[in-house]
């Protein structure tokens, strides 16, 4: 296998957080020759200053046209990254399903044209092991889930690497990476999650807590960066060290959580999702129900990347770098701890004296 | 959630009251507040005997509180949450293992204080209790205070509440895979290998030992080379006498069975109470596997290693139940 660095990359879902943060650092790289970010939207303003001299490329992957732009640019390295688990910001689940699934196959049928193309990386996602009860408690790269998501964006996950992996067998000579990110966080991130623990009162499931395994935006863009940047052909699961339990993370961020019962969560995410506020589908419920954890030894061992952020740390990271308001503030509860102590011992002391004038 | 509320407001009534009463005494002055006051100094008089003592553990359970409530606690991989097992469970089941069960446990030296090891157990007594009286006894009675990671059944985790709180207390699902990443992080894991056949089986078949699965968790061992310590456990299986089983119903419920003892259904939920049995848990010698020729994926192997471990439990019940005269009594 040859070490060759990227000289021209394309990089796709720019308009979003974490392919804008890969593109602005391959940008500031002078010995990468072209940047191309690829999206339907141009990206916000914030993120748009950030992207230093990345072309931009207004094109729909689900179009022909992407195979142009590879071949004429001559493109070497394709970062796949603009999957989205967001229903609502990608207008509706059936525009979501083909801009992820159609927009894959259109991406790959242009690189699998074009000579030039040596490296694919796909940001994939931990959700395509699924979330049930008769999970092993950490999922290896090698398993597969009890039964294959049915639906919403682990089904378009799993579909996508199936997709890829085709590819990969077409086209022995090009190297593909494939990363399976656990939930994002961070202060600047939008995900479901993110949007999720910033309500005041968070729904949950009742009778069940997740273990919640959670990677940090900074630590994500250094693993896309660096297969990009080099030639690391395989599956890894990606993910911060530790877990958070459900309840726990949302007691860190001091919310309220608010127990639903199984039967009425349907009647809750009509609500919540007809108010913008947060996703409930069927799978992310069972993801609040259960949890997933990966193990992340490859990664570590064979990628070559230990993530700066645990879980915990990483959540902490959110919770102040968000501002997030604690419902119940920390210092009222050590305050109350140290009045309920000197109270007892107060009270205990005031006992004895008249304790001892009764006798 | 809802227990790390209730302990703050009770500590915050047992402080309070007190206080309330000192208050109130010297105004009202006639009988009602003597009366009161002089119950409060009696309860008063005998917690204030060693005042540091008292004072620390209102210390503590206000610490734990405060953790509870700020989210401030740790969580291994698998979900297992020790402040809460250290500090609430096993301090709920301590009455049950002391002072009801009065649990005696013989051959403790044979856990090993450090590393993995495997501790294999007969299941019985309809409710597995025994698994959560045999953790209580590992705690409490081991010098190391070891945490016993149990592999518990599928049912177990598919439960709202059960599912949550088993994982918290150390469960983790029956696969080969959790347990030999437990074994090979240095953990102490307890399985019961006869599963619902053992806890289930009618009461005329106590003490017979079913059939031990299909010996996986005899190739845990020999992949991870922990050593294996067979567990018997005496007197479990006479808490609920399981003298019938209502199929249907079991069905409808999905459940692996309904039981019928002589107090439940027909007491309801006062059949429920166990009853007081008197409990031996003997640990034998542990069967070291780091010698043994051979690999986990030779059947004929794990078959003969469980075979022995299945006998040396037996043989150890049969003892126990020869020395036992008495099931409550002991």
């Amino acid at each position: 296998m040859k070490q060759v660095p990227p000289s021209v990359v394309l990089v796709t879902g720019v308009s979003r957080f974490l392919p804008a943060q890969l593109a602005s650092r391959l940008a500031a790289e002078p010995s990468i020759e072209r940047v191309l970010g690829v999206d339907t939207v141009p990206p916000p303003r914030d993120l748009l200053r950030q992207l230093g001299r990345t072309e931009l490329v207004r094109a729909d992957i689900r179009n022909p046209h992407i195979a142009k732009v590879i071949s004429s640019a001559g493109v070497d390295t394709v970062v796949h990254a603009s999957l989205s688990a967001n229903p609502v910001g990608s207008g509706g689940r059936s525009a979501m399903k083909e801009m992820n699934v159609i927009g894959t196959m259109q991406l790959l049928a242009a690189c699998q044209r074009a000579e030039s193309v040596q490296r694919l990386v796909l940001k994939s996602t931990a959700a395509v092991y699924g979330a049930s009860s008769r999970d092993p408690a950490l999922f290896t790269e090698a398993m597969t889930p009890k039964e294959l998501p049915s639906g919403g964006y682990a089904k378009d996950a799993a579909e996508i690497e199936g997709y890829v992996r085709g590819f990969g067998r077409r086209r022995p000579d090009v190297s593909v990476t494939m990363l399976r990110f656990t939930n994002l966080i961070g202060p600047q991130i939008e995900t479901v999650l993110t949007r999720y623990f910033a309500l005041p009162v968070v729904p949950t499931v009742l009778g069940y807590d997740a273990r919640v395994q959670l990677l940090h935006e900074q630590d994500a863009v250094q693993v896309l960066e660096r297969a990009t940047r080099e030639e690391l052909p395989g599956v890894f699961n990606v993910g911060g060290a530790g877990v958070l339990m459900l309840s726990q993370a949302i007691r860190r961020a001091g919310r309220l959580p608010f127990p639903v019962p199984d039967m009425a969560v349907g009647a809750v995410d009509r609500a919540f999702r007809s108010a913008r506020l947060a996703d409930f589908s069927p799978e992310q419920v069972r993801f609040l129900n259960f949890g997933r954890v990966v193990d992340t030894t490859k990664l570590r061992e064979e990628f070559g990347f230990t993530p700066r952020w645990g879980t915990v740390e990483a959540f902490d990271d959110y919770v102040t770098g968000r501002h997030l308001r604690p419902v119940i503030p920390p210092e009222r509860v050590r305050e109350a701890e140290q009045r309920l102590l000197t109270l007892a011992q107060t009270a205990s002391e005031m006992r004895e004296v008249p304790c001892q004038k009764r006798v | 959630m809802p227990e790390a509320r209730v302990i703050p407001l009770h500590t915050d009534d047992l402080a309070e009251r007190p206080k309330a009463v000192d208050d109130v005494g010297p105004l009202n002055g006639a009988d009602p507040g003597a009366d009161t006051a002089n119950q409060d100094a009696g309860t008063a008089a005998a917690k204030d005997e060693p005042p540091a003592e008292w004072e620390a553990a209102l210390a503590d359970l206000l610490a734990f509180a405060r953790r509870r409530i700020l989210g401030d606690y740790q969580v291994d991989d698998f979900g297992f949450d020790a402040d809460l097992t250290e500090n609430m469970f096993i301090p709920l089941l301590r009455p049950l293992y002391k002072n009801w069960f009065r649990v005696e446990t013989v051959g403790m030296h044979n856990v090993p204080d450090v590393g993995g090891a495997l501790v294999v157990a007969n299941h019985s007594g309809t409710v597995p209790l025994d698994a959560l009286m045999t953790a209580v006894a590992l705690y409490d009675d081991h010098p190391a205070k070891r945490h016993l990671r149990m592999l518990g059944a599928d049912l177990l985790f598919r439960t709202p509440v059960l599912g949550s709180l088993a994982r918290k207390s150390g469960n983790t699902l029956a696969r080969n895979e959790d347990a030999e990443r437990l074994l090979s992080s240095g953990e102490l894991v307890g399985v019961w290998p006869e599963g619902f056949k053992g806890v289930g089986k009618p009461f005329a078949d106590r003490y017979k030992l079913q059939r031990f699965g299909r010996g996986g968790f005899v190739s845990a061992a020999l992949r991870t080379k922990t050593p294996i310590v067979p567990a018997a456990i005496v007197g479990a299986e006479e808490i609920y006498p399981k003298i019938g089983d209502l199929k249907p119903l079991a069905r409808l419920l999905g459940l692996p069975y309904f039981p019928v003892t002589p107090t439940f259904p027909l007491l309801g939920p006062l059949g429920a109470v166990p009853l007081p049995s008197k409990w031996y848990i003997e640990f034998g010698e542990p069967i070291p596997t780091d010698e043994i020729e051979g690999d986990a994926d030779d059947p004929l192997l794990v078959f003969n290693l469980t075979d022995q471990v299945r006998e040396t439990i037996q043989q150890t019940l049969y003892r126990l139940l020869g020395q036992r005269r008495n099931a409550f009594l002991g």
